[in-house]
C-alpha cells in the first residue's frame, strides 16, 4: 500500500471528511479523477474492508468511510460523466428482509468506485425477476440479513434459468459470512465478504464480458 | 450426584466445574414447530409459548426456559408493527422515529400498556409457577443502545450518533427508562436473568473507542438499576477487544460469536464473566450429527475446564431452519462430553489441533 493510499485510508477511518477533501483536491492536481478513485479511493475502501473483516475496523467506519468517498467521487465525476466506467447494466437489492444497511455501504462503495448501477431498494423474488428482466440486468447484487431471505436466492437464480436469460448473481450479507458454502448453495455466481469485494468482482467480471 | 440446572449453572457462572458444561440452547421459534403451529399463531399466546419452553427444555434437555419472544416485540411498545414470516423470526415492520426531531418529544411507553410485552411477562409467570428454582428463566432486553437500529433504521441511526450528540443523548435517555423497567418487570415476574443484547456495541459494529463513550457509557446507566443478573449479548458480532470494558459494567456473563477463538476469549474473560456460546447457529442448518458432536467438542475443550462456560449457539437465538435431528445430536453430544472433569481434553486435542 502507498504512502497516498494509507493517508487517505487513515483520513477516512478518523471519519475526516475535510482531510479526505483536501487529499483528493491535492491529488488531482496530478492525476485524472479516474487514476484518483482506481488508485486512492479503491485501494483504500479495499483496506477498509479487509480491516473489517479481520475485526479491526468496525462497520460505522466502513459506513462512513462508503458515505464519504461516494460524495466526492460524486463531486468529481458526475454520474453523467463520460470517464464512468463502462459495465454491464448493474442493480443492487435488499431480498425480502427490511435490513437495508448492508445495501447502502455496497451501493455507496460501487459508486465511490465509479460504478453506475440502479438501487431497487427492497424487492421480493417475483418483483425482482420482472424487474431484472425488464431492464436487462446483467450484473445482480443481492444483500440479506435473514437466513430465510438468503434462501430464496435459490429461487431467484433458478426463475432466471427458466427465463433463459444469463444474470450474473454476487451475493453478501451476515448468513453468507456464517456459512462460507452457502452460497454456492444458492446457485449464486460469487459472494463478496465486504463491499470492497463486490467492487472488485463487479470489475473483473467487467472486463471479462468486454473481452 | 446430579445437580438442577440452576445449581449447575450457578456453580458455572461461580467459576466451579458442576456435574457438566450447562447447555443453554437458546430456542425460539423452535416451541412453534412442537405444537404444531405457525409462529404467529405461537407467539400470540403465552399458553403456548410456557408449553413450547417446557417441551423443549424436556426433548434438548437444556439448561434453561427462554422467555424471549422477538426482538420487535420491544419496538411494538414504541408504536411499531411487526412482520412474521414463516420460516423465520419476526421482523420490525418499519422505523416508529421518522424523523430525528421526533425524538425531542419521545417518551418511553408504559410496559403495562404493552400487549405483547404483557405476553412475555404471563409466560414467565407461567414457566415460575411450573419450574420454581430449579431451571433458570431467562428474559431479553434489548439495549437502549441498540434498540434504535429498529427504532429509526441502522444507517439513520449512525448518521445521529456522529451528527447529533444532543439527540442522541436524549434518545439514550428515553430508551434506558424503558429498558430499565422492561427488564425490571421480567424480574419481578419471576425471570432468574435478563440478557442484555447490544450488538451495536460489538466491534463488529462500532470501535472501542466510540463504545467507551457511547454503549458502555449506557451500560454504566442501566445494568446498575437492573435488580438481578445480566448477560450481554452481542448477538454474533465481536468482542474480543472490549471483553474486559464489557466486564466492567458489572455484567455476568457475554455471549460470544463463532467469529472469535473461544480459548482466547477464555483467556481474556480471565475469571471476570463467563461465556455463553459459541456454536455457529448458521452453519448448524446442515450439520450432519458427527459435525455436531465435533463443534460441541470443540467448544467444550476450549473453554469447558474451570467453569464460567455455558455451552450454546453464538446468537441467542437458534434459527427456526434448524432441523430437530441437529438439536438431538448437540444435546446428546453435551451430555456425553459436557462431564466433568472433561479428562478426554488433551488427548482429543492433540488429534484435533
Ligand atoms: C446488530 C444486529 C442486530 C441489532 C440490529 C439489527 C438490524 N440491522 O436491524 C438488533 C439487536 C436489533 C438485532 C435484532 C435481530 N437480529 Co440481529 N444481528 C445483528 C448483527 C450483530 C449485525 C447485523 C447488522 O446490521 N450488520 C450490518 C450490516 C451492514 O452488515 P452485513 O449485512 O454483514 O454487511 C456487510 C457484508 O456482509 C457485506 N455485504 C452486505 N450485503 C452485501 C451484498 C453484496 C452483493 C456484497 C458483495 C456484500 C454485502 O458488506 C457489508 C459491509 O461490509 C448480526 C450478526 C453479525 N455478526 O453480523 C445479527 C443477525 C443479523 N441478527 C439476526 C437475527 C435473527 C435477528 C432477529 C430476527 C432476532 C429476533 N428473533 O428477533 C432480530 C431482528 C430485528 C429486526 N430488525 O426486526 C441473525 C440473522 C440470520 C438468521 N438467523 O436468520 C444474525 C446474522 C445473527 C446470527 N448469527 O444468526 N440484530
Amino acid at each position: 500500500m502507498n504512502d497516498q493510499v494509507r493517508a487517505f485510508r487513515a483520513l477516512l477511518e478518523s471519519l475526516d471528511r475535510v482531510g479526505a477533501e483536501n487529499a483528493i483536491s491535492q491529488a488531482l492536481t496530478a492525476m485524472t479523477p479516474i487514476q484518483v478513485i482506481d488508485q486512492i479511493v479503491v485501494p483504500a475502501l479495499e483496506e477498509i474492508g479487509r480491516a473489517w473483516e479481520a475485526g479491526e475496523v468496525a462497520l460505522s467506519q466502513v459506513y462512513m468511510s462508503g458515505r464519504i468517498c461516494e460524495a466526492l467521487v460524486e463531486a468529481v465525476l458526475p454520474p453523467s460523466d463520460p470517464d464512468r466506467k463502462h459495465q454491464p447494466r448493474s442493480a443492487i437489492v435488499t431480498l425480502s428482509d427490511f435490513h437495508m444497511m448492508g445495501k447502502r455501504i455496497v451501493y455507496s462503495h460501487m459508486r465511490a468506485s465509479g460504478f453506475e448501477l440502479f438501487d431497487y431498494g427492497r424487492m421480493d423474488v417475483d418483483e425482482l425477476v420482472e424487474r431484472v428482466l425488464a431492464d436487462k440486468i446483467r450484473v445482480l447484487m443481492i444483500s440479506v440479513l435473514m437466513l430465510p431471505s438468503a434462501l430464496k436466492v435459490a429461487e431467484v437464480c433458478r426463475r432466471f434459468k427458466e427465463a433463459g436469460v444469463v444474470v450474473r448473481v454476487i451475493v453478501g450479507g451476515a448468513p453468507f459470512l456464517f456459512d462460507d458454502k452457502l452460497w454456492r448453495e444458492v446457485g449464486a455466481d460469487a459472494m463478496g465478504r465486504n463491499a470492497a469485494e463486490a467492487v472488485a468482482l463487479v470489475g473483473g467480471w467487467m472486463q471479462e464480458m468486454e473481452a | 450426584m446430579s445437580m438442577t440446572p440452576m445449581q449447575r449453572t450457578l456453580a458455572a457462572l461461580g467459576h466451579r466445574e458442576p456435574d457438566r458444561v450447562p447447555l443453554f440452547l437458546l430456542l425460539t421459534e423452535h416451541g412453534a414447530r412442537e405444537l404444531g403451529l405457525s409462529i404467529e399463531a405461537y407467539f400470540s399466546r403465552a399458553e403456548n409459548v410456557i408449553e413450547g419452553q417446557l417441551r423443549l427444555h424436556r426433548k434438548y434437555r437444556t439448561d434453561c426456559l427462554y422467555a424471549f419472544y422477538y426482538a420487535a416485540i420491544e419496538v411494538e411498545a414504541w408504536g411499531g408493527s411487526t412482520l412474521f414470516i414463516e420460516n423465520g423470526p419476526p421482523l420490525c415492520a418499519g422505523p416508529v422515529i421518522r424523523s430525528p426531531a421526533q425524538i425531542d418529544s419521545l417518551q418511553p411507553p408504559a410496559i403495562a400498556g404493552a400487549a405483547g410485552l404483557g405476553r412475555v411477562l404471563d409466560t414467565i409467570r407461567g414457566l415460575k409457577a411450573r419450574v420454581g428454582d430449579t431451571v433458570p428463566i431467562v428474559g431479553v432486553a434489548i439495549s437502549p443502545f441498540s434498540l434504535p437500529v429498529m427504532q429509526m433504521g441502522f444507517d439513520r441511526y449512525l448518521d445521529l450518533i456522529f451528527d447529533q450528540p444532543a439527540r442522541f443523548e436524549r434518545l439514550m435517555q428515553a430508551n434506558i427508562e424503558f429498558t430499565v423497567e422492561w427488564a425490571n418487570a421480567q424480574l419481578a415476574a419471576g425471570a432468574t436473568a435478563i440478557c442484555y443484547f447490544d450488538p451495536v456495541s460489538s466491534t463488529t459494529s462500532i470501535p472501542r473507542e466510540l463504545y467507551l463513550s457511547t454503549g458502555m457509557d449506557v451500560a454504566r446507566r442501566v445494568l446498575p438499576r437492573i435488580k438481578g443478573p445480566t448477560a450481554t449479548h452481542m448477538a454474533s458480532g465481536r468482542v474480543m477487544p472490549i471483553l474486559g470494558d464489557i466486564a466492567d459494567t458489572g455484567t455476568a456473563i457475554v455471549g460470544v460469536s463463532a467469529l472469535e477463538d473461544l480459548a482466547e476469549l477464555k483467556a481474556a474473560a480471565h475469571g471476570r464473566v463467563a461465556l455463553l456460546g459459541n456454536l455457529n447457529g448458521i452453519e448448524m442448518r446442515r450439520w450432519s450429527a458427527e459435525q455436531a458432536e465435533f463443534a460441541v467438542r470443540r467448544a467444550i475443550a476450549k473453554a469447558g475446564r474451570g467453569g464460567g462456560f455455558l455451552l450454546g449457539e453464538n446468537h441467542g437465538e437458534v434459527p427456526y431452519l434448524v432441523p430437530d435431528e441437529v438439536l438431538l445430536a448437540i444435546s446428546a453430544a453435551a451430555e456425553r462430553w459436557g462431564r466433568y472433569p472433561l479428562d478426554w481434553i488433551e488427548a482429543w486435542q492433540k488429534d484435533n489441533p
